[in-house]
């Protein structure tokens, strides 16, 4: 697509460049493009070779036509036309002159149709003819069509671009769309190997796709060359997979991290396992699927803007939600934290059954914004951005929680509850209403984890039962004592499960996961940061 | 010796609450069977198929008030100790099925021969014979109990951790069960069963002496728990369920207390999981739930914890209404259930049967009746 619009660019402006053509030229090219349209593929694609061979400027925009399917042969005299629909009639322009031809109904056109093998051609064609654009990254994608195309022809092309390429990046690429093309050409051993070691050097899939058709048909060096080449690639490639692993890991971190913050606030602090804490993060993704309605309904515009609209709402809903649940039910099993635990067990049930009785059942659409969507590539890593910024989003949450403990009255008071509870009393501090607050606060952050999930995952009233076990792990592994303990719990566990996958599967690594923390548990049963001090032990 | 230790440790009144659900046991599988569908004392096969169900239920509720009524463990796993029992039976009814399968495979289960698999793996041997298969009932789900609490109890893992430990570990052998490559039926478990010992499953015959073993389980458990928590051993049980450290420097080694009670239960739950798979005709990975394992919690909590008849009440209210409301209304019972862990937990912290034990009673000369209220609840018993 992108490659498309930006040929359609240079081809502008190489146009506006080389206004002079000769007439004899513009006769021959007429000639090629109208055989474009008649005779087998195979005469099609001499054709196009033909075309490119000229150097032209204008063949560019003929061949991206071809590709799109918007070239036409009109019925009557087989002359070939641009055409674009323009309701059951179709615009028509001379694709040489560029003006236009008027129009016509399409019974009277015949589309040109394309098979793959064409496809491949023009592909290659477009390569070699933007191999001196002025623009380096048209260069670039230039250069990786013609090494995917491996077209033995190109070598001269290829030659000639080398010896003019200024830009490192793009001159690597050249020499290795070289080597691609050497090594289908009939060129003498010797060459082969170089060739060989070049696209070895590459290491990618597309160079391990290209030795392993070369290893299969070649014989004496130059296969045990492709062989220590194809060797070469792999282990490169494993190792940009654990990479890529590591990234998935990171990614999954996050994700418990923001999930189990909250709940290693509440435990810490109050010493009481919120079970309905995932009902929470559920709240927090329904409340983002309500604002993105409102916004769909009434201010499309706003749309990029519905997650930061979301995310202080979530945060007060889910919020305001915990502190009615403090106060009406989880003050009053202060000391008893099993009854706690299945009080909020029985509350999450009730907070998932009103939402799928008012949202149903099944998974709700909640939409990214643009720039949320889309993914880049580093190295051989590919980085989808949602991801990243949920991971740049934890980040910041967790910081930001940080700051709240250590530099805020709030924070404070926090503090001194969860070491000595009858000693902050003591000392002034109201601590049933710094329960109710940290509840709150807890809740209020899975809240906003829920707006996070819901760009991940189906928004569903099971969305948050799916994170709360292992959030749970969390907890236990990083220990309560402080923040730190949950950041290095979640991202450990997060990146040690995407490691496990490839080897012992998505299911058996979770499994060896959990046995690992049960075992884990005892060297360390407080978890990996613990509370030090008599206070801890009730 | 053990019999007199059984026996010792109920005084004469322990013995009604046995004694009625053998009664029952008997009678309700005779009205079932003997009295013509048009007489109105019939009891429907519908009924019996139910009670037997309920019967193992409160088997698996007194497994869970076992350890923490008495112990103070709360146990959110013991639906995996049930589950492990019920693929042990399961396992064995499988092989019972013989050359009778779909695919006709007399070696090979039929998920088996569907997945390819060339052999019957090492682990199902034995599994056709009942006597190999009976012991394992309590010998598998003993075996994890060992295992898990003796890491446990070990490090000293209390509280919530310990809560949320064992359901890690049921959350994980569910995901474990899920797997195909386990060899227990994947996602579909078992099912499909004949017969059982050689009589027919389906048949009334089969199914009133199932409710009967049922109801002589439950009356066996409901013994040896009462000679349990009446021993000097339960008396250390309670001991640590009130104060652990207190009971651990008093020179009593917490942690082989905890280990025994349960182990203990967990076969208890093992035994209620191999009586229900029968009686329901299927086991699969869904047993292994977490949501299973804490709603037995709450069987117990509204029946009554620290009691032995509390759970067992508790688990057939619970059912009932769950049997009635996911028939009549199914929107509400989740509701329901979730409303009744909030309500037990914040207004009825001793259940009905403590309920029912403090209103007044006057006229009464009698000491308070031991069945109904063996031990009083301490105001903080688990932490």
């Amino acid at each position: 697509m992108t490659r498309s619009s930006n040929l359609l660019r240079i081809v502008v402006l190489a146009g506006a460049l080389m206004l002079a053509a000769s007439s004899a030229a513009a006769a021959d090219m007429a000639e090629l493009v109208k055989a474009l349209a008649t005779g087998s593929f195979s005469d099609r694609e001499a054709a196009i070779t033909a075309l490119a061979a000229t150097g032209d400027s204008r063949v560019a925009t003929v061949l991206q036509a071809l590709e799109a399917g918007e070239l036409y042969a009109r019925k009557s005299d087989s002359s070939v036309f641009i055409g674009r629909k323009e309701g059951t009639d179709i615009a028509l322009t001379d694709p040489l002159t560029g003006s236009t031809a008027g129009t016509a109904p399409s019974g009277e056109l015949d589309r040109i149709k394309v098979n793959n093998r064409l496809r491949r051609a023009i592909e290659a064609a477009m390569g070699s003819l933007t191999l001196m654009n002025p623009d380096p990254s048209l260069r670039h994608a230039a250069a990786e069509a013609v090494f995917k195309s491996r077209d033995p022809q190109a070598v001269a092309a290829l030659d000639q671009a080398i010896a003019a390429e200024t830009d490192a990046g793009v001159k690597s690429i050249l020499e290795q769309a070289r080597a691609a093309a050497l090594l289908g050409s009939d060129a003498p051993e010797d060459q082969k190997l170089a060739a060989v070691a070049v696209i070895a050097a590459r290491g990618d899939r597309d160079a391990l796709q290209l030795l392993q058709s070369v290893h299969s048909k070649s014989t004496g060096a130059l296969q045990s060359a492709t062989l220590a080449g194809l060797r070469s690639i792999e282990s490169n490639l494993a190792a940009w997979q654990a990479g890529q692993n590591i990234w998935y890991g990171l990614s999954l971190g996050s994700v418990l991290l923001l999930a189990a913050i909250g709940l290693a606030i509440t435990f810490g602090v109050m010493g009481v396992i919120n079970m309905a804490h995932g009902e929470m993060v559920m709240l927090g993704a329904y409340t983002t699927f309500m604002v993105q309605e409102v916004i769909r309904n009434s201010a499309p515009g706003l749309f990029d803007y519905s997650l930061f609209i979301a995310l202080p709402l979530a945060f007060l809903v889910a919020g305001a939600v915990g502190l009615l649940v403090e106060r009406g039910i989880i003050r009053w099993l202060y000391g008893r934290p099993l009854e706690t635990l299945l009080a909020t067990w029985g509350l999450s049930l009730v907070l998932q059954q009103s939402i799928r009785s008012i949202f149903g059942p099944t998974n709700r659409e909640v939409g990214s914004p643009s720039w949320m969507s889309g993914a880049f590539e580093a190295g051989h890593l590919t980085i989808t951005y949602n991801r990243l910024w949920i991971i740049l989003f934890a980040l910041m949450v967790f910081a930001l929680l940080s700051f709240i403990l250590r530099r805020t009255r709030f924070g404070l008071h926090l503090r001194a509850v969860t070491q000595n509870r009858a000693m902050a009393g003591a000392m002034g501090i109201r601590t049933p209403w710094i329960n109710a607050l940290t509840f709150a606060l807890g809740s209020g952050i899975a809240g906003i984890a829920g707006v996070a999930l819901s760009q991940i995952d189906n928004v569903s009233p099971n969305i948050g039962q799916s994170y709360i076990i292992d959030s749970f792990m969390v907890v236990v592994f990083g220990g309560v004592g402080n923040l730190w303990g949950t950041l290095v719990g979640a991202f450990s566990l997060g990146i040690v499960n995407k490691l496990l996958e490839p080897y012992a599967g998505a299911v058996l690594g979770k499994i060896l996961v959990l046995v690992f923390i049960i075992l884990f548990i005892q060297k360390r049963p407080r978890g990996l940061f613990a509370l030090k001090g008599r206070a801890v032990e009730a | 010796m053990i019999a007199s230790f059984l026996l010792g440790g109920l005084d004469r009144r322990a013995w009604i609450f046995p004694a009625l659900l053998l009664a029952l046991g008997i009678l309700l599988p005779l009205l079932n069977l003997a009295i013509p569908q048009s007489n109105p004392l019939h009891v429907s096969t519908y009924v019996i198929s139910l009670a037997g169900k309920y019967l193992c239920c409160a088997l698996l509720a007194l497994a869970v008030d076992l350890v923490w009524g008495y112990c103070g463990i709360l146990s959110l796993g013991h639906g995996a100790f049930f589950a492990l029992g019920g693929y042990v039976m399961g396992m064995h009814l499988m092989r019972q099925i013989g050359s009778r399968s779909v695919y006709g495979n007399s070696e090979l289960p039929d998920f088996m021969v569907f997945l390819n698999w060339p052999e019957l793996p090492w682990y199902w041997y034995g599994f056709d014979k009942f006597w190999f298969a009976a012991p394992m009932i309590l010998i598998v789900p003993g075996t994890l109990a060992l295992l898990v609490g003796w890491f446990a109890f070990r490090s000293r893992v209390t509280g919530v951790y310990l809560s949320i430990i064992t359901q890690a570990m049921t959350f994980a052998l569910m995901l474990a069960f899920f797997r195909n490559d386990m060899g227990f039926g994947g996602n579909n478990g078992m099912t499909d069963f004949k017969d059982i010992l050689g009589f027919n499953i389906q048949a009334g015959g089969t199914r009133g002496v199932l409710l009967f073993a049922s109801a002589l389980a439950l009356a066996l458990g409901f013994v040896i728990a009462s000679a349990v928590v009446n021993s000097r051993l339960g008396k250390v049980l309670i001991a640590v369920r009130d104060a652990e450290s207190r009971a651990r420097f008093l020179g009593y080694r917490v942690e082989h207390y905890k280990l025994f009670v349960f182990v203990l239960s967990a076969c208890m739950a093992g035994i209620a999981g191999a009586l229900y798979v029968p009686q329901v005709g299927i086991i699969n990975p869904g047993e292994f739930a977490p949501a299973n394992s804490i709603e037995v919690v709450i069987w117990v909590a509204v029946g009554g914890r620290g009691t032995l008849i509390g759970p067992v009440v508790g688990a057939f209210l619970v059912n009932f209404g769950k049997t009635y409301l996911t028939g009549a209304i199914p929107e509400v019972w989740l509701f329901a259930l979730g409303g009744l862990f909030i309500a037990v937990t914040l207004f009825l912290p001793k259940g009905i049967v403590g309920l029912v034990a403090s209103l007044p009673r006057p006229r009464r000369r009698t000491a308070p009746a031991a069945v109904i209220a063996p031990t009083a609840i301490e105001p903080r018993p688990a932490e």
